[in-house]
Parts: structure tokens; sequence; C-alpha cells
């Protein structure tokens, strides 16, 4: 600090070394009255995005829904699908830059309800809704292309294999646990996990850490071999898109009219989504009792999936800023001293005692211990039902989507031989 | 394809499935309803607190965008037109002189420009900011504290959590309505 200016000058400063960081809007150095005629100049402030732009957005989700829909479940073209979701890419995707997305609106839902100061804005609340509306009544068409995030894996779809059932079925769990951990950090006021994990969105916008430019592309890289694999085994939003495809009214057939069994449909569909036919085997008796153990077992699952997660609200805390600093207080005193430590710096200036810091991440871990009961029973449920579903028996003479997991790309339609007036397409390709 | 017992369990299914499909209309619009009541029709954006920042450079490096969307913006209003700006010149200059190994900037986004003697004025050029907040904090210690950082809106990608926002040791950083994106120091009076 060896400034030298006029003596006035010094002793303001010296005045204001007390106060160094007061916000008084009283000037130091008063502004100069200059000689000459002297325009300043204003300061600029350019505006964000106009508001009417961002209702065009809606507009535009509601229209690409709606031709999808009526694309995959009227018209049954693939080709119509193909073209909508590379519409979705280039709008929603590398116009919008993938903000806001329907999946990262779950956040500001969760946030809507435990922030009572967060508005939460129209935007993000008919991009979490619309979807799940459209998908109760015709399954996840919104997953098809409007989706920019499976647009662009479903553009990579070269050479799909097919993954065995169980790991389809163990990854299929992965969802379940990324939603309830978005849910549980939004909850506790931590972060948004699903923004700041999204693979793709560096794409959308030709910018992103390396870590995560690296993600995305060894999740395209990926989703060449093992179709689409944010979507089925990652997106949170999906989980809740299944809820709703399963019990959906009007969803997509594979068939226009009656199946023949030709199996023809059954290897078209990347995402292992379609159920071929099943007969009852085994003594009913011994499935029926098969099915109450595992009914009875399933507060169990339960009651251990929330011990598990109470068990883990000190590792999973550790991901919160407060918590964090408290850990790192306590464990390397020495920190305050440090004089490099940005974090620790700016909160022994913020006037907050230590003891208050601790108070204060106490408060977010019991959070976490909550929300970890909350989370693991979650889990146990989801893994009860799963181990329930496996074990029941569901008749099915024809090959029929899976609804939970179809994503109506229309695919299989294709595929199908058999047309709308029943007759069978002799001119196969 | 017909034997006797399958139109009654399909006719149960049925009965399961649009069961199911009223009660998740009914929890839809339930969570419509209730959300609605606190929702708000104007869109949300990123504020920087000039009051609460700290400079501490993490605005130039975590933004999602390279250079930062966070720029260095000069209030006019508060400027002492300085010749010895704080913000300008490194601490102990050679001299008082536009030459590089002077400036303070890294990447020499301050323009200065003479007025009358001594009076000069500093113009930043976004293109060049990065958003490290080294004039601020110069400014902010030995001068009217005139120069201070913002979140651009013309560049600001609006993520729906601000990737600066959630390591700003200051907490400086706020959702405000779009309306009134910015605070420009000396353009009100703080409350």
């Amino acid at each position: 600090m060896k400034y030298f200016r006029k003596i006035g000058a010094i002793l303001v400063l010296l005045a204001y070394t007390v106060q160094c960081f007061a916000v008084e809007a009283q000037q130091r150095f008063p502004k100069p009255e200059f000689a000459k005629g002297y325009s300043q100049p204003a300061t600029t402030a350019p505006l964000p995005r106009a508001l009417l732009l961002e209702y065009l957005d809606i507009f535009v989700l509601l229209v690409a829904l709606s031709v999808i829909t009526w694309l995959v479940v009227k018209k049954r073209s693939r080709k119509g699908v193909f073209w909508i979701s590379v519409f979705s890419l280039l709008y929603f995707g590398f116009y919008r830059e993938g903000c806001i997305c329907s999946i990262g609106s779950i956040q500001n839902m969760v946030l809507g309800v435990v922030d009572s100061t967060y508005a939460i804005p129209l935007t993000a609340l008919v991009f979490f809704l619309l979807p799940l509306a459209f998908t109760l009544f015709f399954g996840r068409t919104f997953c098809a292309g409007v989706c920019p995030l499976g647009a662009i894996q479903d553009l990579v779809i070269l050479n799909p294999i097919e993954l065995p059932k169980w790991i389809q079925k163990v990854l299929g769990l992965i969802p379940y646990l990324y939603l309830g951990l978005a849910v549980l950090y939004v909850a506790t006021k931590s972060e948004f996990i699903i923004c700041r994990y999204d693979p793709f969105v560096g794409f959308f916008r030709f910018d992103a850490p390396f870590h995560m430019l690296i993600l995305g592309i060894l999740f395209l890289i990926a989703g060449i071999f093992v179709a689409r694999p944010y979507c089925r085994f990652f997106c949170p939003y999906g989980v809740l898109l299944g809820w709703m495809s399963r019990f959906s009214s009007h969803h997509m057939t594979i068939t226009p009219s009656a199946c023949i069994q030709c199996k023809l449909c059954a290897n078209s569909c990347p995402f292992g989504a379609i159920d071929e036919p099943v007969v009852e085997t085994g003594k009913r008796h011994n499935n029926v009792n098969r099915l109450i153990t595992l009914f009875v077992l399933l507060p169990l699952w339960v009651g251990l999936g929330g011990f598990a997660g109470s068990m883990m609200h000190v590792p999973l805390s550790h991901y919160n800023r407060t918590v964090f600093l408290a850990e790192q207080i306590i464990e390397h005193p020495e920190l305050k001293e440090d004089q490099k430590n940005i974090d620790v710096r700016s909160f022994l200036t913020s006037g907050k005692t230590t003891e208050q810091l601790i108070a204060e991440a106490n408060g977010i871990r019991h959070q976490f211990y909550i929300g970890g009961w909350f989370l693991g029973g979650f889990m146990g449920l989801v893994i009860g039902l799963s181990l329930i579903r496996l074990s029941t028996f569901r008749k099915r003479e024809d090959w029929v989507p899976d609804k939970t997991n179809c994503l109506s790309c229309a695919r299989c339609m294709d595929y199908c031989p058999v047309k709308l007036n029943g007759e069978f397409q002799e001119n196969m390709e | 394809m017909s034997s006797k017992e399958e139109p009654v369990s399909h006719s149960r299914r049925r009965l399961i499935r649009n069961g199911m499909q009223v009660t998740l209309a009914i929890s839809l619009i339930g969570i419509a309803g209730r959300t609605v009541l606190k929702s708000a029709s104007d869109d949300l954006v990123w504020q920087l607190d000039p009051f609460k920042c700290v400079q501490c450079g993490r605005c130039a490096k975590e933004c999602v965008m390279s250079p930062s969307a966070v720029k260095c913006v000069h209030a006019y209003a508060l400027c002492g037109y300085c010749d010895l700006c704080g913000g300008y010149l490194k601490p102990d200059p050679n001299a008082r002189t536009t030459a590089a190994e002077n400036q303070l900037c890294p990447t020499a986004a301050i323009k200065r420009k003479y007025i009358e003697d001594p009076y000069f004025e500093y113009v930043i050029d976004e293109k060049l900011c990065i958003g490290c907040g080294k004039c601020v904090a110069g400014c902010t210690s030995f001068g009217n504290g005139s120069l201070h950082l913002q979140v651009r809106h013309d560049l600001c990608r609006n993520c729906n959590e601000c990737a600066i926002a959630r390591v700003c040791p200051s907490e400086a950083f706020s959702r405000v309505p779009s309306h009134k994106p910015y605070l420009i120091k000396g353009d009100f009076k703080k409350g």
C-alpha cells in the first residue's frame, strides 16, 4: 500500500481503512469539475432474453408435443418422429442451449416447495407438467423426440446391441437413485445436481468444463452401441414419465390391428422395451406363495433402505458447502490463518462465529439424516417392488411395448408387416 | 386367443389402469394447483450484488461460458477520474502510463482516455474482460469503487443453477425477476 497521493487523499484513505468495505455511496474522491465540456458515458445494461420469447418456448413445446403425439399414435410415422427430434435438437438444444429443460425442472419444483422465498417461474412449471400430462394419456412421446437430450442420443444409435435383461434391470434402478439424490440435494438447498452433471449441455453451448465434455463424448460413444444410455439408465425425469406412461390410456401400439406373432418387431427395438408373449410356468400355488412372501418382505426392504440411507447422511452432506466448510474448519483449525483459502477468509470476514457455522452445519446434517431415511426408504420400496414385478406373472398373448420403458420412438412400427386394415404387407423390404 | 377367463382379467387390468390414471391425473392437477399459486409469471435471472462481492476471482473460472458472462462494469457516476487509478494501474507502477507492465488488468480490457489534466476516463472493453475482478479489488480498496462486477445478461445463459453462485464465497449471487436484472452501483440507494 505504498500509494502516495495528495495528503488529503491519504487522510481520506486512512479514515476509510477502518470501514474499508462499508457500503456508503459517499465518494472518496469526488467527481472532478471538468473545465471543458465532458459528457459522462452511460453505464450499459444489456437486457436478458425477453419474457415473450420464454413464452414462445412454452408454445413451441406444446406444438412439438402435440405434433409428435399425433405422429406416433395416429400417423404411426417413424420418419415424422425423426424430423421432430431433429427440430427439437436444433431448437431446444442448440438454439435454447438446453436450458430450461424438463429434466432440470424437477429441481425447480422441489425448490418451490422447500423455499418459501422462491417463486417458480411459469416456464419451469409448464416444462415440468406438460410432458407428464401428455405422457399420462399417450405414453412417452416427449422422450421420442421433443427432449433435446433424448434427440441427440437417438441420432447416434448406429449399431445397438441388446443388453442382458438383468443388466437392464439393475442399471434401470439408477434413475430412481438419481431422482432421489437430486430431490435430496435441492431439499437441503445444496445444489442442482441434474443440471451440473448434464452431459450434453456442453455440446449445445459449444462450451463446457473439460471433464463434462469428456463425459458427454463418452455417453455419445456408448450410445452408438447401447441405445440412449442417459435416457434409460440415468434420466430422473424418465422415472416420473415411466410412472405416467405405465397407466397411459392411448399408448402407441406396435401393430395397428391384430398381432400376427411374426416377431419382426422384437429385434427392431434398440431399448429392449418390447415384451414377448409369456405363459404361466410352475404351479400357481407356488407363485402366489412367493408373491405373498415378497409383499411381506416389502416393509423390511423399506426399513432396511431407510436405515442404510440415514447412515449415509455424513458422506452425503459432505457436498453441501456449509457442511464442508464447517468440516474443514474443525479438522484443520490452521486454515483460519491461511490467507489463500477464499472460503475461510470470506467466512471470517462475514462476522459469523465458528459456533454459528457449526450449528448451521449440524442443522443441515440433520436434514440429510431425515432425507437419508426418505431416500433409502424410497430405494428400498423401488427394489422391493421391482422384485415383486419380476416374480409376478402377466399373461401376454402378443408382442407389446413395455409401457414404462417404451420411448415411443416408433421404430417397431416400421417393422410390423400388419397394416391398418389388417392386411399383410407383401413387399417387405 | 379367446379362452373364457380372459375378458375378466382384461377388464380387471383396464379397471386398475383407469383407476391409476385418474389418481395420477388428480395428483398432477394437485401439484399444478399448489405450485401455480406460488409461481411467478416473470422469469428469474441471476444477479451479482456488488456490495457482497469480495473479488475472489472465481467468476472468471467457474462460469459455464468462457470467457465468463460476468464482466466488470463501470459506474461513471461514482468514478473519481483519478490519474492514479487503483483499478487501472498495478500497485507501485513504474509510471502512470498505458504501458502493459503498468496495467493491472491481465487482458488490458480497461481503456484509458485522456480528458484533461489530470483526469482520465476509464472504459471497459467487455469483449476482453474475463470478469476476474482484479480491477474491482483495486478500485474498491484505493478508489471510489466505481468498477464492479455484474452478470451481463446478453451473455449469461441463465443456467437453472448458476455455476458461479454455487461456489461464490460471499453468497453474492441471487435469483431476481428478469425485469430488474442489474444492481449497478450508484444507480440506487442501498436500503
